[in-house]
């Protein structure tokens, strides 16, 4: 067989294998991506839908350069934005603070152990997610678990705001993505070779020196990658804020669904979901230049 | 003035087994280490070596016993302050760093200047022969190279002492040699004790001022190179460092000489040079080296005994053969014959026997209360 044929066949197998990937994330991805990036300069239509003409606006609404024959804007979309990202990047942290600890001591256990915890870790994922936070509610409310438990003990004489609130959400978010942040961090503080910070106290640095030098600097990847798995769906959740978080603490979310569901003003719901996503992608192109940059075997030996 | 740079006094550490109880891996050890001596610590894997240098670096704690560094007591000193380095097995290179970082990383914990910094990172690299590669990623070396980083690395602060944890175990032989004769070098150099971990005893017996051999968490023996190849201890040294052909039993006086009747009914002939020796009640383990043999009529001292031997097997090695064979008794031996006696090694070949002399003036003594104390 000659190379030009093994080359075609080879061609052929990487379509056949490649080829209903595509297909499947073209139809069921990439076409509504494209239609809602669209939407999103159209006129909103007076009952929902939209009208085919271009409409800049939506953005102006949001950004601030509305005209104000079409549009007003209003700063309130932008704190909403702020106000999601700060919450985002809140649940980031303390699921790190959680999980980075937790990963050192369960990554000494000895190995039965450690594969029941991270059974353990992975446990919620087999129950379901509104299930799960409907058991918050149950805790938190105003005759919840909590609220009652305290009063029968007579620590609190009328119940507290514990649910329909900030925390709340956080809470709520915290809880869903613990495994998220946990899991790459694990995976990358169990492959640390302990020898290295042996090393690193044998040449005269002490513990907090060789946390901030060695040991930080060769579990950052999983702490980037956790991060960022968590980052990502705590911006733009949903279920979150609208369980825990009631009518009081409005998140990117639930604007969006408002837009699309209350408001029927389809592009400006879609302008709003683009923004979003316009911010998660810059986060991970820096992402993605980082890891990059550090995995970079530049000019290589001989 | 011998100086003392490290010295173990009664030096003990039990480890607890996870099934209850303890393994005493140090048992008693004292060791005295002097300023620019080059030590090895020979021994087969478990015998405590490894446990006793982590005793040096910081990494494990006595049980009993002290340990004083250049006269100043360690006992609970952190590794991160002891004036010790240590180059490791895997070289422990930190991943994230250049090689220059790497190196320098002492210096930069101990808030050396940039510049300062710099230049002896270069000194450093230019000594183990790496000048211009301080801004490669160790992933980009090879294996002979990263070794010699981490020595850059461990050099840099002239620790007062350097260990060396087996560090050349992974390179290739030639590499392995050639190494050897450089750490040798730089030892010389340097000034600087090193205390070299190994289960090689030809690398203990090439680099060392002095050999210690470990086994069973005791140094057998503590000597230099030629002393415990010549004069082993005991029966493990002796079978531990080079081979030999051991024989031990009952001591029978004739003339000047003595003889060695094994249970087996071998006889070996010696001469007793330190009436001490016989203080085990009798009973000696006679060692022969195999080079010490030769075979009957080849020449050698006129005052030569014999030994009959079965032959197993001729191996040709080169500058050697190496006869593999058995005494009456069903004995193995283990004898290196020149090369030069082509024709004798093919008679002996065909008839499947020979006959070895040996000088019973070289053959050395073990007295069997030593010989016992190897497991």
């Amino acid at each position: 067989m000659s190379a030009l044929t093994l080359r075609a066949r080879q061609r052929l197998q990487l379509a056949g294998l490649l080829g209903p990937v595509t297909v499947f994330l073209g139809i069921f991805f990439l076409t509504p991506l494209v239609i809602m990036l669209i939407y999103s300069f159209l006129a909103p239509g007076l009952y929902g839908g939209v009208v085919w003409e271009f409409y800049p606006h939506n953005f102006g609404r949001i950004l601030g350069f509305a005209d104000p024959a079409f549009e007003y804007f209003d700063p309130v979309y932008f704190q909403i934005f702020l106000n999601s990202l700060r919450i985002a990047l809140t649940t980031v942290v303390i699921t790190l603070l959680v999980c980075y600890p937790a990963a050192f001591q369960i990554a000494r256990l000895p190995e039965r152990w450690k594969t029941f915890c991270l059974f353990l870790i992975t446990l919620p994922f087999f129950a379901s997610l509104i299930v799960r936070l409907f058991i918050w509610v149950l805790i938190l409310k105003q005759t919840g678990f909590i609220n009652q438990t305290l009063m029968s003990l007579g620590l609190i004489s009328e119940p507290l705001d514990l649910i329909y609130t900030e925390g709340a959400i956080l809470l709520g978010l915290v809880y869903i993505f613990i495994p998220f942040m946990f899991l790459p961090v694990y995976a990358s503080v169990e492959k640390i070779d302990w020898t290295l910070v042996r090393a690193s106290q044998d040449l005269g640095a002490n513990g907090i020196q060789t946390f901030w030098r060695v040991i930080l600097p060769l579990t950052l990847p999983g702490i980037l990658g956790g991060s960022i798995l968590v980052f990502i769906p705590s911006l733009g959740n949903f279920v979150v804020p609208a369980v825990l978080g009631g009518a009081k603490v409005l998140m990117l979310g639930n604007l969006i669904e408002q837009q699309f569901l209350a408001a029927r003003n389809w592009p400006f719901g879609a302008a709003l979901a683009m923004l979003v996503m316009a911010a998660v992608l810059v986060l991970l192109f820096l992402y993605v230049r980082f890891e990059s940059k550090s995995g970079d075997d530049a000019p290589l030996l001989n | 003035m011998r100086e003392s740079i490290i010295r173990l006094e009664g030096a003990t550490k039990r480890f607890p087994l996870p099934e209850g109880g303890t393994i005493t891996a140090l048992d008693a050890i004292d060791l005295d280490v002097a300023r620019n001596e080059f030590l090895t610590l020979l021994g087969p894997s478990g015998c405590g070596k490894t446990t006793l240098l982590h005793v040096i670096s910081g990494f494990v704690q006595l049980d009993q016993g002290k340990i004083l560094i250049d006269g100043d007591d360690m006992g609970t000193t952190p590794p991160h302050k002891r004036p010790v380095n240590t180059v490791f097995q895997n070289y422990a290179l930190f991943p994230h760093m250049s090689v220059g970082d790497n190196v320098g990383y002492s210096l930069d914990i101990a808030h050396v200047g940039k510049a300062e910094r710099v230049k002896r990172v270069g000194e450093a690299l230019d000594l183990v022969g790496l000048g211009g590669y301080a801004a490669r990623m160790p992933r980009q070396l090879s294996g002979g190279q990263q070794q010699r980083v981490a020595l850059a690395r461990a050099i840099i602060a002239r620790p007062k002492l350097l260990l060396l944890d087996e560090p050349l175990s992974a390179l290739d032989r030639n590499l392995r040699q050639a190494m050897q004769i450089e750490l040798k070098n730089l030892q010389a150099e340097l000034g600087i004790s090193f205390i070299f971990v190994t289960h090689d005893q030809e690398e203990a017996l090439t680099m060392s001022n002095r050999v210690a051999v470990l086994n069973g968490g005791v140094i057998q023996q503590i000597d230099t190179p030629r002393n415990t190849y010549n004069y082993p201890a005991n029966a493990f040294v002796a079978s531990f460092v080079g081979a030999s052909n051991l024989f031990d039993g009952e001591v029978r006086r004739d003339g000047d000489k003595i003889v060695i009747t094994t249970p087996e009914n071998d006889t070996v002939e010696a001469v007793l040079r330190d009436e001490r020796s016989l203080n085990g009640g009798g009973k000696l383990t006679a060692m022969l080296r195999p080079e010490q043999f030769s075979l009957s009529g080849t020449g050698g001292a006129d005052n030569c005994a014999e030994i009959d031997v079965t032959v197993d097997q001729i191996v040709f090695i080169g500058s050697t053969y190496e006869l593999l064979g058995k005494t009456a008794g069903g004995r193995q031996i283990n004898a290196l014959l020149s090369a030069s006696h082509q024709t004798r090694i093919g008679e002996i070949e065909q008839s499947g026997k020979a006959r070895l002399s040996y000088d019973p003036a070289a053959v050395h003594l073990i007295p069997a209360d030593d010989a016992g104390a190897a497991q």
